[in-house]
Formats: structure tokens, C-alpha cells, sequence
């Protein structure tokens, strides 16, 4: 049986209105509902499926980010992941975490916990980086199904059902592997109220990134984050003959 | 929980036979009724209700200031977590309309809530349940009231009045018996009090339960009507008449009292449900006791205390109602929201209209009044206060009132879209409606508040009473309150809230503190003018309980505005704002309906009303001709 380590991202709720910071270093969060990355909610049903289906034997969550990150680990706790590691980033080397030291990060605790298998979502929806299970599986060489609309454990490995573009691609690779979650894998389950009661029992280990030998010192700068353009307002025309000369104007047709 | 109806009529009746009487009239020459010594203890401990005090012209300012603030950041963060599948089932697998087109939960529905632990709450941890507070708990009625009515009175008459009464008076062994299967067993708990001749007074409750001549057991006879989750209960908590022999004289009297009854017991059986107008998805059916045997162990709360159990359980409940609505509230103005900016007419979008205004910000005004009792309440009650019945009927009146004033305007505003099922609000005026008859009608629940206030204040009096007879030795509390009323006569002194209140703030502090003190001096005169006989002016107590949830609504609204000044929230200008508004509005009803409880004028017109109703009793409706016969 396996163990699956799962990362999951704590991320400015996906109802909210999402506002620019007046001077526009980023976005606002403070005071703004968090949760857990939807992506990153699939990939642990995902695993606590496996766990009910005998597949995996201890799950393991792991969330980067501040202290507010436990919330995130706490909710994957009371879907019925066995424990948590938060690892500790906070201030500006949070604000310009990239995906290359959240797979090194990753790769690491995967090797450390002794992980067969690590599942995480295709993507956060702040970032849309969908970067960290491609770099993952890089830095621990070990192959990789990402997109994954279907997992299905055949022999010493898996049989995965990936989303492309117009289409779906079946592979089978070996174990251990690194694995993404595509929108469709599964529906996620709700923590009932019992169970995150429970979940606060559950132990949550903290570790800093040094402890795991990766440097996350900034090496970017954000120069600006802007608002999207606002949609110019439309204007009623009189007669087809009016449109087409509005068309050719702004260029559209010939 | 739809008629449990009854409550605190006993209350007043109390007050009839005994308490006011006794202690208004100065030659108490020979009170009729034993003074009740616990009762008398009781009133030796300081009320700290802010209410209570507030009849006799007294600021009690502990529970209202500052804003209570009694979660811990752990208790938080439960909450946090908790909001958030709560929400998650609500839009994803209750579907409203649905449980009330087949009347009742869809079992997929019913599991979901029971795995959710959304019918064991309050329940500690250990015996199964949430262990939540009251303060947690009123945050989760709040999604209950944002989405469905109906499903909130089938998990609040399980839990809130249901099993409510083993939570609060059961012995340890009721409570490990009856608690984990209440809270996670999927076995349904309900609370029977109110019969075919037995309403608002729920004293005159004719269930009898006769002990065995072996002692072991009570044989309960009789029935109820209107029973929430009547039909599916197997645990019910109910009220019987039994006689009681007072250990003192050995006089036999009926008392009321609580028992725990299983359907199991045999003899218990239910009608089918009835077809009401809203929360149809909670199913409301009669419910018969035959020779129901009873072990005695299964008597909640002490033999003969029944009626006090019935009202505790019920005060104890009712935060969780302005909780509730002051979620449905937030709908309704979202809807409304949404309609006005969006919809043009005249060449504008509506919300440019003052008419369309003066809507919203009354709704929002009072969403905010009713959110700031309802957590004020809670709050209270979770630092240990004994002293919250008449703020919490105060809440129950002023939460179901406005909540049908919000429902209704927003219905207003969305115009002919509004009446229509689609807008999903038509189905929220039906359900609201049962608010304001059940648990206590709020026209009872005016009379408990006006009353028992007077009570508080009478005491009072008459302390001073005997102090008068023997000046010599109490001349401190004399000098006082004779120097208090000179003051307050010539217009100093008086309450002040201002100390409070954030500075911007100070323009309604005067307002309110002046109709604190009118206030006061209003049910004075209503004491000295009517005595014992305050009783029956309905008419006036009614205006002075009006009063009285405008001024407690405006004490809480500007605590929270300072609350959130001083924390400097991100709301904190609106809030100030809000509460400024709410204010100046509510100190004009107030000082008017004081008023008019000191006016000859409303004597009269008072009278007149007495006569018109009674020639429409006389003669079976209206006694006019047709203006074209």
C-alpha cells in the first residue's frame, strides 16, 4: 500500500471579487475569504478514495505558505487525510513563491515521508502557474500523469485517464509517480461537522524550508499587478449599413 | 417547534396572582400566595439585565458594553472551518423547494444533515455531539436562515427545544442515555407542551401524569397538538399536570411537570401532518399519550418545576431565532439589491429613486439591529449570564418582525417579479410568517417583557416603601433615589451612555439615554396611576414594550458601531452610520409610544377600541350599513 503525500494551497476564495492593492504589488487578501484550492481538493479525495479502497495506507498533506495555511491543512485533515506538515513561508518570500521551490519543497518531504505517490492539483486558481507537479516529478525523477481525469491502480502501477486539448489520452506508468488533478477526477466530499472536530486532533508537524535545505529566497520582482481592462461600453446602432462602416473603422473587417 | 407555542403567559400570570400585586400595594396586608423563597433569593441577587434595569431607571451597562466578545481565537477558527461545508450542503445538495413540494427532508437530505452533525450541535463533543456554544451555534443558524426556514425548524425543534431540556436540567444518566442518540444516532427529539385548550397559556395544559401506587412510574394520559417532528420523534420532552403535595403545609396540588417520554414506551402514537402555510418540509403533527408508562426516573428537572423547565428551554432558544432571520435578512436585501441596480425604469435604474432608498436602508437597518441582539444575547449567555429572558424575547419579537418587514419590502421592490414563486422569495414570506406566532406570540412575549420589567421596578418600590417606614436606618437609599427623582425632575441627571459610545457617536447617546430616562419615569407613572391593576392595561403595556425593543435595539446597534470604530473594521464608517440612523429613528417611536402611555388622549382612544371590539364580538364582525343601503 502506498503512502500519498497531497499539496494543497491555501488561496484568496474562488466567490470573491478579487481587488488590485491600490499600489498595485498585488492583490488584496487581508480581510478576504480564504480556501482551499479547489484543484487541490480533488487531489485529496482522490487520495482518501484510495485509502478507502485499500490503495493507500497513510495520507499526508502539505500546505506552504503562513500560518494561516493550517487552516487549509486542517480541512484536508477532516476529509480524511491522517496528518499534516505546514511548511512555514511567509512574508515576502510567500508573496514571490515560485513553483520551482514549491517542487523542490515537495520533492523533498516526498522522499523524507517515504511517499510512493504524490497527487497534487493541476493548478491554483490565484497563480494559474500549473507548474509544480511537472517540476515535482523532475526533481525526483519519477514519472508523471498530469491532468488526471482517471486513476486507476493496474499492477505495480497506475492506468491514468488525462484531459488534452480535444480529447483524452490514456497512459500507464510506474510507481512511484507525481500526479495532477484535473476538474473532473472526482467530487470532492464535504468535512462534516464531526469529522473536523476530529481533525483537530490530528497532529500538524511544522517545518521551515531550510530544514529541508531549499532556498526560497526571491529571485523575481513584481513590477506591477494591474486590474483587467474594464469592457468599453457598447452602442446601439441605427441600420446594418451603419454597423459595417463601425466594423471597417475599428478595423474588424475589410 | 411550531406551538410549543405557549410560554410565558404563566409568567404574567405569576405576576397577577402574586408577585405585582404583592409588592405594589403598600398595606400587603396578607398576601394570598406564600412568598417563594427561592424566588425571593433570586431577587436578592443583582439583575444584571440591562432591560430589567432599565424599568427602574437604572444603566446596567455590563452586558451591552462594550460589545461582548466572549470566542476565544481557537472557538474562532471552529467556526471558520465549520461555515464552510455548512454552506457547501446547502448549495449543493438541499434543494428548498423540493423539501417542500414532498413536505418533508428527502432521506438523501436527511443522512447528509445527521453525517454533517447539523442535528447535535450544542451536544458536548463527548456524548456525540458539536460542542458548540451558543455563540457558534447562532452563527450556523445563520446559513440555516439564509437557505431554508423550513429545514431550520426541523433541526431547531430537535435541538433547540426538542432535547434542549435534557441538555439544560437532565441528570447525568438522562443525559448519557438520551444526548448520543439524539445527536448522531438519527433518532429525532421533540417538544410537546401545547394542546387543543392550551395555547399561550400553557399552564392550563390538561396531559395528566399519575404515579403509580408503587412510585416507580407516572401513567401519562392525554394529547398535543402542533408538535414539530411530532410524527417522527422517538424521544419527546413533555408536559403534564401532576399533583404535587407541597412539603411544607401537605396541600395537593396540580403542578406542571417535564418528563421524558420514548414512543417506544408504548401507548404513544401520532396523527399525520399538517398542511400549513410555509415550513412544510418540517412535519407538524397531533401527538397521544395512552397510559403511557413512564419511569420516574424519566421526570425532567424536579416533580411539579415542569413549567419552569418549558419556559427555560424556550428563553433559552430564542437568540437562536434573530440568529436565524437576521441570515434571511441578508438574502432578502441581497435580492433586492441585485433588482434595484439592475432594473431601469423611468430611464433610471431604480435604486436612484429615494422611494426605493428609503426601502433598503430601512432593511438594512434593521438586519443589522436584529444581527447585533441576536450575538449580543449569545454572548451573554456563554459568559454565564443568568439574567437574558426579557433581551431574548426582546430579540424573538424584533427578529420575526423585521425579518417579514425585510421580506416583504424586498417583495415590494422586486414588484411583480417579487410575487412570483421563481424569485424565490414568496416561499420566505410563508415561512416567515410562523415566527411570530410560535414559540411564544409576540403579543405575549410584548406583555412578558412589559411585565416582568414592572415586576423588577415594583420590587424595587417597594424596598423603598420599607425604607420609608424606617427612615432612620435607611437614609443612604432614601437620600439617593429622593435626590435622583429631584434631578431627574428638573433634567439632570438621569442615565448617560455617552461614557460608552465612540465619540461620533455622541448625538444618539443623548437621544437614547433620554429615552432611557423617559423611560423610566414612564412606568413610574404607569405604577403610581394604575398599581396592581398595571396588569390589565394591555393597551398601555403594549406601547411601553415597544418602547422598550426600540431602546434596547439602539443600545446594542451602537455598542457594535463602537465595537467596530474602535477595532477599525473595514465597515466601521457604514456601521457608525447605520447606527446614527437606526438611532434617531427609533428614539422618535420611542419617546412617542412613552408617550402615549401618559396620555389621556390615548385613554380615551384606548377605551373606544375596547368598545369597537366588543360590538364586533356582539355581533359576529362588522356592525355597519352599507353606505348604499
Amino acid at each position: 500500500m502506498a503512502r500519498v503525500l497531497v499539496g494543497v494551497k491555501r488561496v484568496v476564495d474562488y466567490a470573491v471579487k478579487i481587488r488590485v492593492k491600490p499600489d498595485k504589488t498585488g492583490v488584496v487578501t487581508e480581510g478576504v475569504k480564504h480556501s482551499m484550492n479547489p484543484f487541490d481538493e480533488i487531489a485529496v479525495e482522490e487520495a482518501v478514495k484510495m485509502k478507502e479502497k485499500k490503495l493507500a495506507s497513510e495520507i499526508v498533506a502539505v500546505s506552504i505558505g503562513p500560518t494561516q495555511s493550517q487552516e487549509v491543512i486542517r480541512t484536508a485533515l477532516a476529509m480524511g487525510v491522517d496528518r499534516g506538515i505546514h511548511v512555514e513561508v511567509s512574508g515576502k518570500d510567500y508573496d514571490l513563491l515560485q513553483p520551482i521551490h514549491v517542487s523542490k519543497i515537495l520533492a523533498k518531504l516526498a522522499l523524507d515521508e517515504k511517499a510512493d505517490l504524490v497527487i497534487v492539483g493541476k493548478q491554483a486558481i490565484d497563480d494559474d502557474s500549473n507548474q509544480t507537479a511537472q517540476m515535482t516529478a523532475a526533481n525526483l525523477d519519477w514519472p508523471q500523469g498530469t491532468f488526471c481525469s482517471k486513476v486507476e491502480k493496474t499492477g505495480d502501477g497506475y492506468t491514468i485517464t488525462r484531459e488534452i486539448d480535444g480529447g483524452l489520452e490514456t497512459i500507464k506508468c510506474k510507481s512511484p509517480a507525481v500526479l495532477s488533478a484535473d476538474l473532473r477526477l472526482n467530487t470532492p466530499r464535504y468535512a462534516t461537522l464531526p469529522n473536523i472536530m476530529k481533525a483537530k486532533k490530528k497532529p500538524i508537524k511544522k517545518v521551515a524550508p531550510k530544514d529541508l535545505g531549499v532556498d526560497t529566497t526571491p529571485r523575481i520582482d513584481i513590477v506591477s499587478v494591474e486590474e483587467p481592462p474594464v469592457r468599453q461600453a457598447g452602442a446601439v446602432v441605427p441600420d446594418v449599413d451603419t454597423l459595417v462602416a463601425k466594423l471597417k473603422e475599428g478595423g474588424h473587417i475589410k | 417547534m411550531l406551538r410549543i407555542s405557549a410560554i410565558a403567559t404563566r409568567n404574567a400570570r405569576n405576576i397577577v396572582n402574586g408577585e405585582v400585586r404583592r409588592c405594589l400595594s403598600a398595606t400587603a396586608a396578607q398576601p394570598k400566595h406564600k412568598v417563594d423563597v427561592k424566588q425571593e433569593r433570586a431577587t436578592e441577587r443583582q439583575n444584571m439585565s440591562f432591560m430589567a434595569n432599565m424599568f427602574r431607571g437604572e444603566l446596567e451597562p455590563s452586558q451591552v458594553f462594550p460589545y461582548p466578545d466572549v470566542l476565544n481565537a481557537d472557538q474562532k477558527e471552529m467556526i471558520t472551518m465549520l461555515v464552510d461545508p455548512f454552506e457547501r450542503f446547502f448549495r449543493d445538495i438541499n434543494d428548498p423547494v423540493k423539501n417542500e413540494e414532498i413536505s418533508k427532508l428527502p432521506t438523501e437530505t436527511e443522512n447528509s444533515l445527521w453525517e454533517l452533525g447539523a442535528f447535535g450541535i450544542q451536544v458536548p463533543n463527548e456524548l456525540g455531539g458539536m460542542g458548540l456554544n451558543n455563540t457558534q451555534y447562532g452563527r450556523m443558524c445563520e446559513i440555516v436562515g439564509v437557505n431554508d426556514l423550513g429545514l431550520g425548524i426541523v433541526i431547531g425543534a430537535h435541538q433547540s427545544i426538542g432535547f434542549k431540556g435534557i441538555l439544560l436540567f437532565g441528570t447525568d444518566a438522562q443525559k448519557q442515555k438520551y444526548l448520543p442518540k439524539v445527536a448522531s444516532e438519527k433518532v429525532y427529539a421533540a417538544f410537546a407542551l401545547t394542546e387543543p385548550s392550551s395555547g399561550s397559556d400553557a399552564g392550563s395544559i390538561r396531559c395528566r401524569a399519575v404515579k403509580s401506587p408503587d412510585g416507580k412510574h407516572y401513567i401519562l394520559n392525554g394529547s398535543k397538538i402542533w408538535i414539530s417532528n411530532g410524527n417522527i420523534a422517538e424521544i419527546m420532552t413533555v408536559f403534564a399536570q401532576t399533583e404535587v403535595t407541597d412539603p411544607k403545609t401537605g396541600e395537593k396540588k396540580d403542578k406542571v411537570t417535564a418528563f421524558i417520554v420514548e414512543r417506544g414506551f408504548g401507548g404513544v402514537t401520532s396523527g399525520p401532518p399538517e398542511k400549513k402555510m410555509g415550513i412544510r418540509c418540517s412535519q407538524t403533527a397531533e401527538v397521544y399519550f395512552e397510559d403511557v408508562k413512564i419511569p420516574i426516573e424519566n421526570v425532567l428537572g424536579k416533580e411539579g418545576d415542569g413549567f419552569k423547565v418549558a419556559m427555560n428551554i424556550l428563553n433559552n432558544g430564542r437568540f437562536g431565532m434573530a440568529a436565524t432571520l437576521s441570515g434571511t435578512m441578508r438574502l432578502c436585501i441581497q435580492k433586492a439589491s441585485e433588482h434595484a441596480a439592475n432594473r431601469v425604469q423611468f430611464g433610471k435604474k431604480i435604486h436612484n429613486f429615494g422611494a426605493i432608498q428609503e426601502k433598503l436602508a430601512r432593511m438594512a437597518l434593521h438586519q443589522y439591529a436584529t444581527e447585533s441582539m441576536a450575538y449580543t444575547i449569545s454572548q451573554n449567555m456563554d459568559s454565564g449570564s443568568q439574567d437574558y429572558h426579557l433581551e431574548a424575547a426582546i430579540s424573538k419579537v424584533f427578529a420575526s418582525e423585521s425579518a417579514w418587514f425585510v421580506c416583504d419590502e424586498a417583495i415590494q421592490i422586486l414588484g411583480g417579479m417579487g410575487y412570483m414563486q421563481s424569485a424565490g422569495l414568496e416561499k420566505f414570506m410563508r415561512d416567515l410568517r410562523i415566527f411570530r406566532i410560535f414559540e411564544g406570540t409576540n403579543d405575549i412575549l410584548r406583555l412578558f417583557v412589559a411585565l416582568t420589567g414592572i415586576q423588577y421596578a415594583g420590587s424595587h418600590l417597594k424596598e423603598l416603601q420599607r425604607a420609608f417606614k424606617n427612615p432612620a436606618a435607611n437614609l443612604g437609599l432614601i437620600f439617593k433615589e429622593s435626590s435622583r427623582r429631584a434631578f431627574r425632575s428638573v433634567g439632570i441627571g438621569g442615565v448617560d451612555l455617552n461614557p460608552y459610545l465612540h465619540n461620533d457617536l455622541r448625538e444618539c447617546g443623548k437621544q437614547v439615554s433620554e429615552c432611557m430616562n423617559e423611560f423610566g419615569k414612564a412606568v413610574e407613572q404607569l405604577l403610581v396611576k394604575h398599581g396592581k391593576n398595571i396588569v390589565d392595561q394591555q393597551f398601555m403595556l403594549n406601547n411601553l414594550a415597544n418602547a422598550a425593543i426600540d431602546i434596547y435595539a439602539s443600545v446594542v446597534v451602537l455598542s457594535r458601531a463602537s465595537r467596530a470604530a474602535k477595532l477599525n473594521l473595514p465597515t466601521v464608517e457604514n456601521e457608525l452610520l447605520l447606527a446614527k440612523t437606526w438611532c434617531t429613528d427609533a428614539s422618535y417611536r420611542a419617546l412617542l409610544n412613552l408617550k402615549k402611555t401618559g396620555s389621556n388622549d390615548h385613554v380615551d382612544l384606548y377605551n373606544q377600541m375596547t368598545k369597537i371590539s366588543n360590538t364586533v364580538i356582539e355581533n359576529d364582525g362588522v356592525f355597519t350599513t352599507r353606505p348604499i343601503d
